[in-house]
């Protein structure tokens, strides 16, 4: 009955900690945009953003302790660092290593970003654009044999959310207006040393 | 009297070595005491900003650890200025002298010619030159082509170019002679300062010249090299006088102050005296706007530039700077609107100290001067019937 | 303690000064005018905020210095 119960905190947790995931990706993207509205700031997006990031690692850790604990999957704590190293779902389980090792990358970056400095910040950051697609394809492959209608209305509702996004963002015109004109003027300012 | 540009006729080219120690003597060591020297001789920057020589060397020293760098800064970027240009193509082992002067008292480790890459005479007489010195000296130089842009001229832009390839302003602090060329002390000193440098190590004071281009609506526009009691009238005259009567005069460059001429002409080009009346020599340029010239379209013309002379890096500077250049050409171009007068203030207020750099505050500076000096015209301009080019 | 801005740096995201419009607020161009004062004490917790804020970092606590 309680391995009934972890199992399916394990699934529950997951899911949430996906859609969370899919939510901090999308307001990522929509902060990079700039977006606002009336009553909506700017700086709202952005602490959305990272007050949900944080919440995602909660809800991941839930999804973790529960898979491990689990007498179940007969997962050691060691599955949760190491890549691949489960005899159960080898591959699947690998993926969601490596997705919650990323995640943790990137918000420990950004937790220390006043030490690390911006530039540092933002290259750990692009990691998102990796983390986020390994999560819904660890997602789609621990659960194929208990797949049910929500999961999977869940997790084409994410992947649609994070296209969408995508798709905004490469399609918006740069939304520092400083850009263009400062890259032609570094272009004419650049020069080899002459002996 | 010696002077920065005594010795052979100017026209006879670049003065080479031998000719330069018979008349001088040899380049002196400097003692441990040559910047003390220097702090007494009251030496300015002759590169615009007139700060106290002594006082840049004596922090450049104090944190150099034999790594120091010193840039001799030749570019040149104001358009309208030549002075640096006849020094480099006439004069060269005199700047040569006070960068390696400079080496020795900051002990620094590398001397760089920044040149402008546009300045093909002034490059190639400068290495003319230094192909007749030491080997010693030799080696410490090399020689990096600064950008045809205004700001490539900046000390902090110097100092990128050197350290990292792009001729473009940086924060500051800190500043150069804190943390410059790969993060050493470097002290970045215009080619005519370095000149004085090499007299004063000889004797023991400054020459007490200015050495000044005079241009626009004059007969012989060139450079002039004048006294502190010379007055603006004295240097134009020297220049062949006005080619017609003029009202304006700016003083400085582009990033100077505007005078009408009348009060113009018997200012002495003194350093002190012009302080006292919010003046500035500034780069040495003396601008003679010809009467037949109207100053509303030439401000607004100046301004065009500085503006499309941005880095681009500061928001308020690029587009501030812009919007500025826009109300001055369309109160030139169609005449005065009060708004556009309001707006001239409003911006010009929070343009200023709002960027990275210096480059929007001389903007402002500049634009201010021409709306305090020429309130009447500002006013009640009118667009011209025919546009004066 | 007073805000400071990293000009460079400063894209003109204008988070700052709608966490912190007391002390900061956006010229024609989107970029920050920054109050050049010292900061009261009441309003500490909140310029912390909005350097914590900023996308860039460009904002910045500097004590009163020279």
């Amino acid at each position: 009955m309680s391995d009934t119960l972890l199992w399916y905190t394990t699934r529950g947790a997951g899911a949430v900690s996906l859609v969370l995931l899919t939510a901090v990706v999308v307001l990522g993207i929509l902060s990079a945009l700039r977006v606002q509205a009336a009553g909506w700031p700017r700086f709202l997006t952005t602490g959305l953003h990272r007050n949900l990031a944080l919440m995602t690692l909660v809800f991941l850790a839930l999804h973790i302790i529960t898979a491990v604990v689990d007498p179940f999957t007969h997962l050691g704590w060691l599955t949760a660092v190491v890549p691949f190293s489960s005899s159960y779902r080898t591959l699947w389980l690998g993926l969601g290593t490596i997705a919650f090792e990323l995640l943790l990358a990137i918000v420990v970056t950004s937790l220390a970003r006043g030490l690390i400095g911006h530039a540092a910040w933002r290259m750990v950051h692009w990691l998102t654009y990796a983390s986020w697609p390994v999560a819904v394809i660890h997602g789609i492959g621990t659960g194929t044999d208990t797949l049910s209608a929500w999961l999977l209305v869940i997790t084409v509702a994410c992947v649609v959310a994070v296209i969408a996004a995508i798709g905004l963002r490469l399609t918006a015109r740069p939304r520092d207006p400083l850009k263009e004109p400062r890259t032609t003027f570094q272009a004419a300012v650049q020069r080899p040393e002459t002996r | 009297m010696t002077q920065l540009l005594a010795g052979r006729n100017l026209a006879l080219g670049a003065e080479g070595l031998a000719e330069h120690v018979r008349r001088l003597g040899p380049l002196p060591v400097p003692g441990p005491s040559f910047i003390e020297v220097l702090e007494r001789s009251g030496l300015k920057g002759r590169g615009g900003a007139a700060y106290q020589a002594g006082m840049k060397w004596r922090s450049v020293e104090a944190q150099s650890n034999g790594a120091a760098v010193v840039i001799v800064n030749g570019a040149e970027g104001e358009p309208r200025s030549l002075k640096d240009r006849l020094l480099m193509t006439t004069r060269p082992h005199l700047i040569l002298d006070g960068a390696f002067l400079a080496a020795k008292a900051v002990r620094a480790k590398q001397v760089v010619l920044y040149i402008g890459e546009d300045h093909r005479a002034a490059h190639d007489s400068m290495a003319r030159a230094l192909a007749e010195r030491t080997n010693e000296e030799r080696r410490l130089v090399r020689t990096v082509a600064a950008p045809a842009r205004y700001v490539a001229g900046a000390s902090s832009a110097a100092v990128h170019l050197v350290d990292a390839g792009i001729a473009t302003p940086t924060t500051t602090p800190p500043s150069a002679h804190q943390r410059g060329v790969d993060g050493a002390p470097t002290l970045v000193q215009n080619v005519e300062t370095l000149a004085q440098v090499a007299l004063i190590a000889r004797t023991g004071s400054p020459t007490g010249t200015h050495l000044v281009t005079v241009a626009g609506g004059v007969s012989r526009p060139g450079v002039l090299e004048i006294q502190s009691q010379t007055t603006i009238a004295d240097a134009v005259e020297l220049a062949g006088g006005p080619s017609e009567p003029s009202e304006a005069v700016l003083l400085g460059g582009y990033f100077g102050t505007w005078i009408r001429a009348a009060s113009a002409w018997g200012l002495a080009l003194d350093h002190d005296a012009l302080r006292a009346r919010g003046l500035s020599l500034g780069c040495g340029v003396i601008g003679v706007l010809p009467g037949s010239r109207c100053v509303v379209c030439e401000v607004a013309g100046i301004m065009r530039y500085l503006a499309s002379e941005s880095s681009a890096q500061c928001g308020p500077c690029f587009f501030g700077l812009r919007a500025l250049a826009d109300a001055c050409t369309r109160i030139a171009e169609g005449g005065t609107d009060h708004l556009d007068l309001q707006r001239l203030q409003r911006w010009s207020a929070e343009v200023s100290g709002r960027g990275a750099c210096h480059h929007p505050d001389g903007a402002v500076m500049f634009l201010q001067s021409a709306l305090n000096t020429f309130p009447e015209e500002f006013a009640g301009h009118r667009a011209h019937l025919r546009r004066s080019a | 303690m007073r805000l400071a801005v990293d000009r460079i740096k400063c894209d003109g995201h204008g988070q700052c000064a709608e966490l912190l419009p007391e002390l900061i607020r956006l010229d024609d161009w989107g970029y920050p005018i920054v109050a050049q004062e010292e900061i009261p004490d009441r309003l500490v917790p909140l310029a912390r905020r909005a350097v914590s804020g900023c996308p860039v970092l460009a904002l910045t606590l500097q004590r009163r210095a020279r």
